[in-house]
């Protein structure tokens, strides 16, 4: 009895790490495939239209609202100090340190990483993906390989215009709609926001999460169950799994560049 | 070969508004349009007590900024601390009796360095200590001398 249990968790154990070590060599060998890209500019161009282009509405509406919100929060505590005219810094900071990068990431994660997973496991349920293999086309390198180079494309491009975005709508509240001066709301975001500590940390946080979401959401496609339920559990896996280290990663990424 | 072209262009305007953001963030929102970071030279200063100090706080002359904080160190054999100012090197027409002060910007703004320039023809070169220092104004020790002075005064 006592062994049996220990003998499943040892099972799953085995199984965690079995699937770790089979999503590593799946993102090496699309690294590997990076060579296709150069080759097959096309295969990259549609994909980053689909993960880049389709989700640049849902991105720029929510860029524009949470700016927004910022402007009105920020200005209700800052307004309680006397420094009302620091709200352009608050806004700033937040979006393209923190807000920009995870929010763009969780959204494309579930609007593109979603699609992705359930692209990919339909392939597999259907054995396209077998079919290729057949042919001797390497399906990693002419499926994936492109999906994964889009997603990192066009996550830190996704993010920016979800930062500039925010800015103008903290801008309309704040300077629009709350009467904070316009040339002190610019000048003291100038002068506080870092080129290299808050904007290149920003990009480099969304190329991390652009690699990780895409990867999750391509491993889990991969990796699903060839039935129409195994790939419905590994979309919502997909969606879960990015979110949990989007957010975990976010941490770190935090404490190791702004930690001190 | 029409659809391919469309989703060509269509990309190709994606990212060319991704690099307009980008573009925003760095030129709009960050202080790249002004900071020229990395070149310059180095000077030195030593102060009895920098207050809140940190690297990256401006230092000043005449209310401009003409260089920024590299770091604040300790020397431990005289008790003092050690700051390398980075000055820009258009800024090469400091005197060396210049005068170097912790201020704070208001009166719970974040602390900065004010140069005031002597009248020597001497100028500052790089590696050079600036030699008259002030310390920082503590805002507690300010208003125990106060109160102090106050009560020695009746």
């Amino acid at each position: 009895m006592l062994l049996e249990g220990l003998a499943r968790l040892g099972r799953s154990g085995l199984g965690a790490l079995e699937r770790l070590g089979r999503a590593h060599l799946l993102l090496a060998a699309m690294l590997l495939g990076a060579g296709e890209i150069i080759r097959r500019p096309g295969l990259l161009t549609a994909q980053v239209f689909n993960i880049g282009v389709l989700s640049v509405l849902i991105i720029g509406v929510s860029g524009l609202f949470v700016g927004m919100v910022l402007g009105l929060q920020g200005h209700y505590v800052l307004a309680q100090f006397g420094a009302a005219e620091s709200l352009g810094v608050m806004v700033a900071t937040s979006l393209v340190r923190e807000l920009g990068p995870v929010v763009t990431a969780l959204l494309v994660a579930g609007r593109a990483g979603s699609a992705l997973t359930a692209e990919i496991g339909l392939m597999k349920a259907t054995e396209q993906l077998s079919g290729l293999e057949m042919m001797a086309v390497d399906p990693v390198r002419r499926i994936l390989t492109p999906r994964f180079f889009g997603g990192l494309v066009a996550m830190p491009l996704l993010a920016a215009m979800f930062s500039a975005v925010g800015v103008l709508g903290g801008y309309f509240v704040g300077v629009g709609l709350l009467g904070v001066d316009s040339g002190s709301f610019w000048s003291q975001m100038q002068a506080k926001v870092d080129f290299h500590e808050d904007i290149v940390n920003g990009v480099i946080k969304s190329l991390v999460f652009g690699l990780v979401v895409t990867w999750i959401a391509l491993f889990q496609g991969h990796d699903a169950v060839p039935t129409s339920e195994g790939v419905s559990r590994a979309t919502t896996r997909s969606v879960v799994h990015a979110a949990l280290a989007v957010l975990g990663l976010d941490f770190i990424l935090t404490a190791l560049m702004f930690g001190d | 070969m029409g659809r391919q072209r469309g989703i060509e262009i269509l990309v190709g305007f994606f990212m060319a508004v991704g690099f307009v953001a980008l573009f925003f963030l760095a030129m709009q929102v960050s202080n790249l349009s002004a900071a020229v970071t990395g070149d310059g030279y180095r000077l030195t200063a030593r102060f009895s007590n920098v207050g809140s100090l940190k690297a990256r706080s401006p230092v000043t002359m005449a209310g401009v900024r003409v260089g920024r904080v590299e770091g604040v160190s300790f020397d431990k054999d005289t008790y003092e601390a050690v700051v390398t100012l980075r000055i820009d090197s258009a800024m090469d027409r400091i005197p060396d009796d210049t005068f170097a002060n912790v201020f704070t910007a208001g009166l719970l703004g974040e602390q900065y360095i004010g140069l005031e320039p002597g009248g020597s023809p001497e100028f500052l070169r790089d590696g050079d200590e600036i030699p008259h220092t002030q310390s920082a104004l503590i805002l507690e020790q300010m208003i125990g001398q106060f109160l102090f002075s106050k009560a020695g005064g009746d």
